[in-house]
């Protein structure tokens, strides 16, 4: 095991792992915030579902764990890629087949975390330690996370952060998910581009699907 | 003039190899271990060589010019290697195979030598595919064979047109190996500037470490000199523009003969020269001949585009010249009737000097996409260089220097005529006579570096482990080192005004013009003297930039340049004192009343063998008779 | 044609090094890159400099040598072409083309434009063969391989070993030639028998000499003079996972 973890390739598949691991997670994330659209009682049902299944409140410290080793183990091989090239070229053409996102992992990366932080901080962190309105439905008395969503989302600051970084992070995930197969090893000259349509499909719902939301309740908080 | 021993063992042809094999002396394996061998070039037959040396526990000490050893020349070998596997079952065998290799060198190779390249052909692809050479297969998963150079057996063994990239991946990677063994050490990035003879047997050599500019000392029980040819004597040649005579001609001021130095191989298919600057000529596999056919217009000076020429204005000389074997005749006389028709005027493109390598008849009949299969990369490779498309309009190709058939003198051992000092591959003369057949140098290196040179160079050796680790602090390691220093010091005191490339140009020229394709007493003789001139213009013209303890590539080029002047004028002088033609060897002053090439096999049926005699002396000429006791002598006709 | 050189250049491995420009007149489109540069060092010894040093060798981009970071790509910008191969047709009359040498902390300059790529061969020592001890091998069609395997090992072994891969990568990273060692005797039922220990080695080794990670970014690939594709790093990938286990 210690081979496996000294060598990069080990590494990468570390990241790579823990990468489909938050590819999947965000699958949950997607549709969980999608029933915003049905309206409070449903997605204060859901939230409060999420929030007290135990095997749900189980697999916390697991996605927790997935994304703090994602991120610490491509921090350390991006800081030492860096020592590889230790001058710069005078001029580089990328003109090449690589994309910006592909050379740009590290730095959307950070941006991700940055937002993350907020994120957290907004919603998670309040609806689990913080004081949250409650709201009774079918009998049961439950935090209203509708109401706590729904009052970011009419902030024009925080939607434009959140579409903005919507699309970093589908970006990310446009590089990430082929890379990540790359990485497992599920490549070949068959798969490739079936691989690379697949993973900027996923960005795309991903990012959009997001997005959609905190857009669609802040138009509807300037209308009404 | 001395009669030379090959030292070819008794017994009947087929025999001679297992029975030499089996009398021979073994070295013990606790005392191969305190043996050093200094091996100088790591091409194939080097690097094969040096994984095979280590195998067997000597310690090999390993040189090449080169950052590493799989940038050799080796790698550039296109077409195949040669191997009598019979695969077809078309009727080949070792016999075949040397049968038709004594032909193609046109009765001017030593029948025992050939005889053993050819037997232990097979062995060498066995090896090949152990180590992981992808040769091609068939879609059964068995190794696919092609018919190559003219003969009537697939015997060729290829990866697409990069065998010899394979072949020397293949062998170094063997080398490789033993480096991480420990039991061959690389010196790369170093140019071997002398041997160093210790009581008449080579016992070191003296390098230049190419990075720092170091003059070092290396010693050994042995030194095997894997150095390949020297085509680049012609300045424009097919060969890599490192390649170099220097340390064969190192050599062979200390003593090893010189055989046939004027037998050089000229390519007739390689790409034309098109401008002044360039550096040298890109060789297009002998393959393209199987479906392009060859021509020049009718008409002298018809400058019009070759689409445009119509059918009945086109001269397919070699069809109308060689009816039987047409477009396939070998090297050497597809390569003079392109020199014959160009220098008659009927040359085509800007100089005149290329002639029409044509498609169009083989894409129509045989369609687009089957030429594409077969030629596909060669023909990018054309338009790449050339910016012609071939599948559009004529190739255009004309001769180029290629293979030096002539090297340094060895005996059926491979040593050359100074004890312990051994020359394998391309760098030595055995094989090939008077003109190689395609596909055979990748054969000979293997066969001489994995198979024969190990065994061989036991029977020296069985004595020599007595002899301690050789010091580096001997007077005559002391007199080499001074002389290699001298030299280069000699070359940068020189401090006139013109580069050394304008000086291997205009060398290259009188090599090309007199000693080239065609050669005759007067024009040998001409040459000899503007050699000299030239020669002694070099010493008092040649500017050479830079310091001696820096990378200097400039130092590098004249060195190696300098040496040419010497080869050159021997080359000539061989030339001229073989009046007769054969092979890649044409003397106008022997031909057939047709025009073609006249051998006097009562006179010259012999290898050429020259001793150096010290600076400003003529060589003397020494001569191995050749016997031919297994083959019927014949004229060689393609009519 | 006219045109305007900056090029590196350093005296020496310890010396700091830096660009120097050079105008270039009467270069002509039919020469060949390297020619170009012949000519400009022709120039530059006839007026008392000291020409530019470059490696190269064979001239007909088989051997590997030529190297160069032209114009911000390695062996400039005609694609799936070493160096030697490029023409001076690539360029127009008039511009500027910079001149670079490879950067990577493994290939430290030597002089100029002149790197020291030692390292592959001290990554392929670490396992890119076959131990096949000469005389030891079996009849060479006692084993068959399918076609397209072989033309798959083919595909990967035509490597020259020029180093573009590491480069082009912004990662530094030599995984494409690694693979291409790997991917080739992974293939080959001849290199079955190491390929575990081969993987796990060749690795180790390239980690150990200071190359970067690789993050599948493709440049490796669209810079490769000879074509060769990362799905051979994907088998790399799934030959590492395979020993591990």
């Amino acid at each position: 095991m210690s081979t496996f973890l000294g060598a990069s390739v080990g590494r990468k598949l570390v990241v790579g792992i823990s990468g489909l691991f938050l590819v999947l997670f965000l699958v949950v994330h997607l549709v969980v915030n999608l029933t915003l659209l049905a309206g409070p009682e449903t997605y204060n049902t859901v939230a409060h579902w999420m929030g007290t299944n135990p095997a749900v409140l189980g697999m916390r410290p697991v996605l927790v764990l997935g994304l703090l080793l994602h991120i610490a183990v491509s921090m350390y091989l991006s800081v030492s890629n860096l020592r590889a090239r230790p001058r710069r070229y005078l001029k580089v053409d990328p003109a090449g087949g690589s994309t910006w996102a592909s050379r740009n992992m590290f730095i959307l990366g950070v941006c991700i975390i940055l937002f993350l932080a907020l994120h957290l901080s907004s919603f998670s962190i309040r609806m689990t330690f913080g004081s949250v309105d409650m709201v009774e439905i079918s009998g049961v008395l439950m935090k209203d996370a509708y109401a706590l969503v729904t009052t970011r989302f009419s902030l024009w600051w925080y939607v434009s952060l959140y579409s903005v970084a919507m699309v970093l992070l589908g970006l990310h995930l446009a590089h990430g998910v082929q890379s990540s197969l790359q990485t497992i090893g599920l490549n070949d000259h068959r798969w490739r581009e079936r691989w690379a349509s697949l993973g900027l499909a996923y960005a795309v719902v991903v990012a959009v699907g997001f997005a959609i939301l905190p857009i669609y309740f802040f138009v509807q908080a300037q209308m009404s | 003039m001395t009669m030379l021993d090959a030292k070819i063992p008794a017994g009947p042809l087929a025999d001679k190899w297992s029975n030499h094999k089996n009398s021979i002396r073994l070295v013990n394996p606790a005392n191969r271990t305190k043996l050093d061998i200094i091996l100088v070039g790591t091409g194939l037959a080097g690097a094969a060589a040096a994984s095979t040396l280590g195998e067997l526990g000597y310690n090999v000490k390993a040189f090449c010019f080169q950052d590493t050893p799989r940038r050799a020349h080796s790698v550039a070998a296109q077409g195949g290697i040669n191997a009598a596997k019979n695969y077809r079952n078309d009727g080949d065998s070792a016999f075949r195979l040397f049968h038709d290799l004594i032909k193609g060198g046109d009765y001017r190779a030593r029948e025992a030598n050939v005889h053993r390249m050819a037997e232990v052909s097979n062995q060498s692809i066995d090896q090949m595919v152990a180590s992981g050479v992808p040769f091609a297969r068939e879609y059964s998963g068995y190794l696919d064979n092609r018919s190559f150079g003219g003969v009537q057996v697939s015997r060729t063994f290829y990866a697409k047109g990069q065998t010899g990239q394979q072949c020397l991946l293949g062998a170094y990677s063997g080398l490789i190996r033993q480096l991480a063994r420990g039991k061959v050490t690389m010196y790369p990035r170093r140019d071997m500037l002398e041997v160093v003879i210790v009581d008449g047997e080579a016992r070191g050599i003296i390098t230049r470490n190419l990075v720092t500019g170091e003059i070092e000392r290396h010693s050994g029980h042995a030194v095997v000199l894997a150095t390949g040819g020297y085509g680049t004597i012609y300045y424009l040649s097919t060969l890599a523009v490192g390649s170099n005579a220097s340390a064969a001609w190192a050599a062979h001021r200390k003593g090893a003969l010189f055989a046939n130095p004027s037998f050089v191989q000229i390519h007739p298919t390689s790409l034309p020269q098109l401008n002044d600057y360039q550096a040298k000529l890109t060789l297009m596999s002998e393959s393209l001949r199987n479906d392009g056919r060859i021509w020049v217009p009718k008409e002298k000076g018809d400058r019009r585009h070759p689409n445009s020429i119509p059918e009945e204005e086109r001269d397919y000389y070699l069809e109308r010249r060689y009816p039987a074997f047409g477009n396939l005749v070998p090297r050497d006389v597809a390569s003079r009737a392109a020199k014959e028709r160009c220098d008659a005027g009927y040359g085509v493109g800007d100089t005149g000097l290329s002639v029409y390598l044509d498609f169009g008849g083989a894409i129509e009949k045989q369609g687009k996409k089957a030429i594409e299969a077969k030629y596909g990369n060669l023909f990018e490779m054309y338009n790449k260089l050339a910016g012609i498309n071939p599948y559009e309009e004529p190739m255009r190709i004309y001769p180029a220097g290629h293979y030096t058939m002539g090297g340094l003198w060895v005996d059926y051992n491979l040593m050359t005529t100074v004890p312990g000092l051994y020359a394998i591959g391309e760098s030595n003369f055995s094989d090939h006579g008077a003109n190689r057949l395609g596909a055979s140098s990748l054969m000979q290196c293997a066969g001489d570096g994995y198979f024969i040179l190990p065994v061989t160079i036991g029977d020296y050796l069985a004595e020599r482990f007595r002899t301690p680790r050789i010091s580096t602090d001997g007077a005559e390691f002391d007199a080499a080192e001074k002389e290699a220093r001298d030299k280069l010091e000699r070359i940068m005191a020189v401090g006139g005004k013109q580069t050394v490339t304008s000086f291997h140009k205009r060398l290259g020229r009188i090599m090309w013009d007199d000693c080239g394709m065609v050669r005759n007493e007067a024009g040998l003789q001409k040459a000899l003297s503007s050699l000299s001139e030239l020669k002694e213009e070099f010493w008092r013209e040649v500017k050479v930039p830079g310091r001696l303890d820096q990378v200097n590539q400039e130092l590098e080029k004249a060195v190696r340049v300098a040496d040419f002047f010497e080869l050159g004028q021997l080359m000539c002088r061989d030339a001229l004192s073989r009046k007769e033609s054969c092979g890649a060897h044409f003397r106008e002053e022997s031909q057939t009343p047709e025009g073609e090439a006249q051998r006097i096999d009562a006179e010259y049926s012999y290898v050429a063998a020259w001793e150096h005699k010290g600076e400003g002396s003529d060589h003397e000429f020494h001569k191995e008779p050749l016997k031919f006791e297994n083959v019927e002598i014949k004229e060689r006709s393609y009519k | 044609m006219k045109i305007k050189l900056k090029i590196w250049r350093q005296e020496s491995a310890e010396a700091k090094g830096g660009f120097v420009s050079y105008d270039l007149e009467g270069v002509s489109k039919e020469m060949s890159f390297l020619e170009m540069l012949d000519y400009l060092n022709s120039t530059l010894i006839e007026g008392d400099e000291e020409p530019v040093a470059f490696e190269h060798d064979c001239r007909e981009g088989i051997c590997g040598c030529c190297s160069l970071f032209i114009n911000g790509r390695p062996h400039g910008p005609a694609g799936e072409t070493t160096t030697c191969e490029l023409r001076m047709t690539q360029f127009e009359d008039g511009s500027e083309i910079v001149i670079e040498p490879w950067r990577s902390r493994v290939f430290p300059v030597i002089r100029d434009l002149i790197v020291d790529r030692s390292a592959f061969d001290k990554i392929l020592q670490a396992g890119g063969f076959i131990s096949a001890n000469t005389g030891a091998a079996p009849e060479a069609n006692s084993i068959p391989i399918a076609k397209h395997k072989a033309d798959e090992a083919f595909d990967a072994a035509i490597c020259v070993g020029c180093g573009a891969c590491v480069a082009s990568c912004p990662n530094g990273s030599a995984m494409l030639f690694v693979a291409a060692k790997v991917s080739q005797l992974a293939l080959l039922p001849q290199g079955r028998a190491e390929a575990k220990k081969r993987v796990r080695k060749m690795v180790a080794k390239m980690d150990e000499l200071g190359f970067g990670a690789c993050g599948n970014i493709g440049a490796c690939e669209a810079e490769c003079p000879k074509g060769i594709k990362i799905s051979h790093i994907a088998r790399l990938n799934r030959e590492f996972l395979r020993a591990s286990i």
